[in-house]
């Protein structure tokens, strides 16, 4: 080891617009050393890394690379200093074949294949077009290409998402082989086992500072869960845990191994009426393509799912529709007609089906349109065009949409995400006030605190299976938290 | 948002030009009309001229009677545009209905002729809901297609009749060419057809999902919205509404050809841009357009005023367009 750190940022602060992404962000990473980069959901860990690979410009604070200021603005002249990163999404052109590539980021090609059958992928040529080859072989020759560069400090980002278990094996043991000849390692992961397994170090991120620097030994994930999980803003009243749970009854939704792969494998659960159920996940465990098949937009690749007992299967969201489940979605521009008025947005359901073309009934659009505005409260002063409110209240048309045509089982995928404390504050409310009128509710959040604030109980994915059920009573952040990362014995269903 | 308090006055008023687009086109219009009676006194207002009248109700008259078709035309690229299509193949189908009538009435008698021209122009309609409905194509090239597809057909099919003579039936004759009180008899088919796409646009389920698979096609989906069948029955009717255009458009001229009214496709997308509509779009507005064909065609009868050579006119037609739509775009936001 050398006095000088391979990589050194400190004090990194970075704001967008009146949104503080990072405070207070540090990293260091010695010759050799490899060192895991971990922090919840919107703890800065995206902006930090951004910034670390030149993406990004910090508003204060410094990034040296051997004790030099690493060049901003541009990632390629970042490349160029010494540090390299491995994105989670391959950033590989896939129109041209694997030779146009490597000169495209000028990468000597004799070194790159060495790495390429290092790293177990045998049947590769270079004429092979990028868009035939599988995921998984385009992360090892992302990956490979960055070891072809012979980086100071490597940068993996979620290295090990979509890998088959041998190539996570061969993945890790040259990752290793590296360190040990001097190269550092920056690891972003969310996986637990591979970080005790790979990381000597971890740097625990929170609200966008850097909240611990700890070695990993025996015992450390409880020690980075409390960290990450810190003191949290009070949101609300916590959901009273159901007592009269309806045992026996028939459920409104049932799913039984559901698959879609290579997404999700095994998600079995019953979701009852009056019911909110959570789904805990972290990033890509594939809950966006389970709500993406319950809601109709995709098929499974195995399983079933029943509705009243009633086995269903969807070719359009309005097979879903009819089946009553309806979906609100994680990103609000998939559900709005920008341009168009909240009525329009809110009424939309009514005029899908043929039978509905003709006239419009006035009348009835008036009267449920009202109640959804009402109930949400939805500010409706800017309401000739759904662009021109607030993030809050859009996403609250997006909800008002299916309580004007009435609830019977709500998809919602992370309705708080982006949206202010207060509209959060009347959406815990509502989900409980459907619930007990008797909808059957699939609440995912990729905030964990939500989750008791809402939910009677919550199926927990990790890697694309559920692995665990967690009653609302005794779902405390730090139980959720460890369930998430995979902590809690894989066993169970609903 | 707070976006309303920082607005500045100029910004409102496009808002408020935006939200009510045939404003400033109507404006246009008579400014257009003045400038036509300043270059050539008494063409309007015969009065000027020294002869009886104020207002000319035969320049008016013939001004509406041609703008009609045209007008017709422009109620499928607002259709289809809502939906950020087009239709390419409405001209064709124009002219396919007008010369199967034509021709068909001479052997068959003029009610099969109708029904075999409308039927001809349900099958382009149907090819081309299907083709951009279920198939994915995109609309331009679907209806490109078609529209080629469907002159080669024509060409075949009068090869087959040639000798058969044509027809113009009477009733046409009369829709086209007649005046009632000065008017053009074509305003009893147009009005209610005007108000029926009007109505259709504002105060149907139908019109509602037009603007809706246009602003986000993936909303209309996740509502339930099936988007092949809404673009099945929108192709399907602006094939018939192409067909009802040939069959004035053929009382009108009273002659058949193979590319009768193939030379106001590009004008009625001008008329529906010049009104407003938006080609990405989601918005729209037919009462726009239809000033839109008569801004065409006031610029057309003053072109012609002028005298210039055929190339000049047409190019300077072509030049004004874009100028007219830049304008219009600057002024109220809209793309």
């Amino acid at each position: 080891m050398t006095n000088t750190a391979l990589l050194d940022a400190s004090g990194v602060a970075k704001s967008f617009g009146a949104v503080r992404a990072l405070t207070d962000a540090r990293l260091t990473v010695a010759e050799g050393e490899i060192v895991a980069l971990m922090g919840a959901n919107g703890a800065g860990k995206s902006t930090f890394v951004k910034i670390i690979t030149g993406a990004l410009k910090p508003d204060a604070g410094h990034v040296l690379i051997r004790g030099k200021p690493a060049p901003v603005g541009s990632p390629a002249e970042a490349r160029r200093s010494g540090l390299v990163p491995v994105y989670q999404e391959p950033s590989l052109i896939p129109d041209l074949d694997v030779a146009d590539n490597l000169r495209l980021t000028s990468t000597p090609s004799d070194p790159f294949r060495h790495w390429v059958s290092e790293l177990g992928i045998t049947d590769l040529a270079l004429s092979d077009m990028i868009c035939d080859l599988p995921l998984a072989t385009l992360r090892i020759l992302d990956l490979a290409r960055a070891l072809a560069a012979e980086p100071d400090v490597l940068l993996l980002d979620e290295m090990t998402a979509a890998l088959p278990t041998d190539l996570v094996d061969r993945v890790l043991k040259t990752v290793r082989g590296k360190a040990n000849d001097g190269m550092g390692v920056i690891y972003v992961s969310h996986r637990f086992t591979e970080i005790s397994d790979l990381c000597d170090r971890a740097t625990v991120l929170r609200d966008g500072q850097t909240v611990g620097d700890l070695d990993i030994e025996d015992g450390v994930e409880d020690r980075v869960v409390e960290l990450m999980l810190g003191q949290k803003l009070d949101l609300g009243q916590r959901a009273m845990a159901r007592t009269t749970f309806p045992q026996g009854q028939t459920p409104r939704l049932r799913v039984r191994t559901l698959a879609a792969e290579p997404k999700f494998s095994d998600v079995s659960f019953d979701l009852y009426p009056g019911e909110v159920l959570g789904v805990v996940a972290l990033e890509g465990q594939g809950q966006d393509e389970l709500f993406d098949v319950l809601a109709g937009f995709e098929k499974p690749s195995a399983g079933r799912v029943e509705v009243d007992g009633k086995p269903v299967s969807f070719t359009h969201p309005a097979d879903a529709i009819a089946a009553g489940l309806t979906f609100v979605p994680g990103n609000r521009a998939d559900a709005l007609l920008s341009q168009r008025s909240v009525k329009e947005n809110i009424a939309l359901p009514f005029s899908a089906r043929p039978a509905n073309w003709g006239p419009l009934n006035r009348r009835h659009e008036r009267a449920r349109v009202g109640y959804a505005i009402e109930k949400l409260q939805i500010d409706t002063r800017a309401q000739g065009e759904v662009q021109r409110l607030s993030g809050g209240n859009q996403q609250k048309v997006t909800i008002g949409r299916w309580l004007a045509t009435g609830v019977e089982t709500l998809l919602l995928f992370d309705p708080t995400r982006g949206i202010d404390v207060r509209t959060k504050r009347q959406i815990y409310p509502l989900v409980r006030e459907l619930a007990e009128q008797g909808a059957a509710i699939l609440f995912y959040t990729s905030e964990l605190e939500e989750v008791p604030l809402a939910c009677d109980r919550a199926v927990v994915i990790f890697n694309g299976r559920v692995v665990d059920v967690i009653d609302g009573a005794e779902a405390d952040e730090q139980t959720l938290m460890r369930a998430a990362y995979g902590l809690t014995a894989a066993e169970g269903a609903a | 948002m707070s976006a309303q308090n920082t607005d500045t006055p100029l910004t409102r008023f496009g808002r408020y030009l935006r939200d009510n687009p045939i404003i400033p086109l109507l404006v246009f219009l008579f400014l257009m009309i003045a400038l036509l009676e300043v270059l050539r006194p008494g063409i309007v207002m015969p009065i000027r001229a020294g002869r009886d009248g104020l207002i000319s109700s035969f320049w008016v008259g013939n001004l509406i009677k041609f703008a009609i078709p045209l007008a017709m035309l422009a109620a499928c690229q607002v259709l289809t545009m809502l939906t950020a299509g087009i239709d390419l193949s409405v001209g064709v189908v124009a002219t396919v209905s007008a010369f199967v009538c034509a021709t068909l009435s001479a052997v068959w008698g003029v009610a099969p002729a109708v029904f075999v021209a409308l039927a001809a122009a349900l099958a382009v309609g149907v090819v081309n809901g299907i083709g951009v409905g279920l198939v994915r194509v995109h609309p331009l090239i679907m209806t490109l297609g078609t529209g080629l597809i469907a002159t080669g057909c024509l060409q075949v099919y009068q090869r087959l009749v040639i000798n058969a003579g044509t027809h113009i039936p009477e009733f046409l004759a009369w829709l086209g060419t007649g005046r009632t009180a000065g008017m053009p008899n074509g305003l009893i088919v147009f009005v209610p057809f005007a108000l029926f796409i009007l109505w259709l646009m504002r105060y149907t389920g139908f019109g509602r999902l037009l603007f809706a698979l246009g602003s986000n096609e993936h909303a209309a989906k996740l509502s339930g919205v099936r988007a092949w069948q809404v673009y099945l029955a929108l192709y399907v009717l602006s094939s018939l509404i192409a067909a009802l255009a040939g069959l004035l458009y053929l009382g009108m001229i009273r002659q058949t050809s193979l590319s009768l009214a193939n030379p106001l496709l590009l004008p009625s997308v001008a008329a529906a841009v010049i009104g407003g509509t938006s080609i990405f779009g989601g918005r729209g507005s037919y009462a726009g357009a239809i000033v839109g064909a008569l801004i065409l065609r006031v610029l057309d009868t003053m072109l012609t005023l002028l005298q210039m050579p055929e190339g000049a006119r047409t190019a300077l037609f072509g030049l004004i367009i874009l100028a007219v739509t830049a304008l219009y775009v600057r002024i109220t936001g809209t793309r």
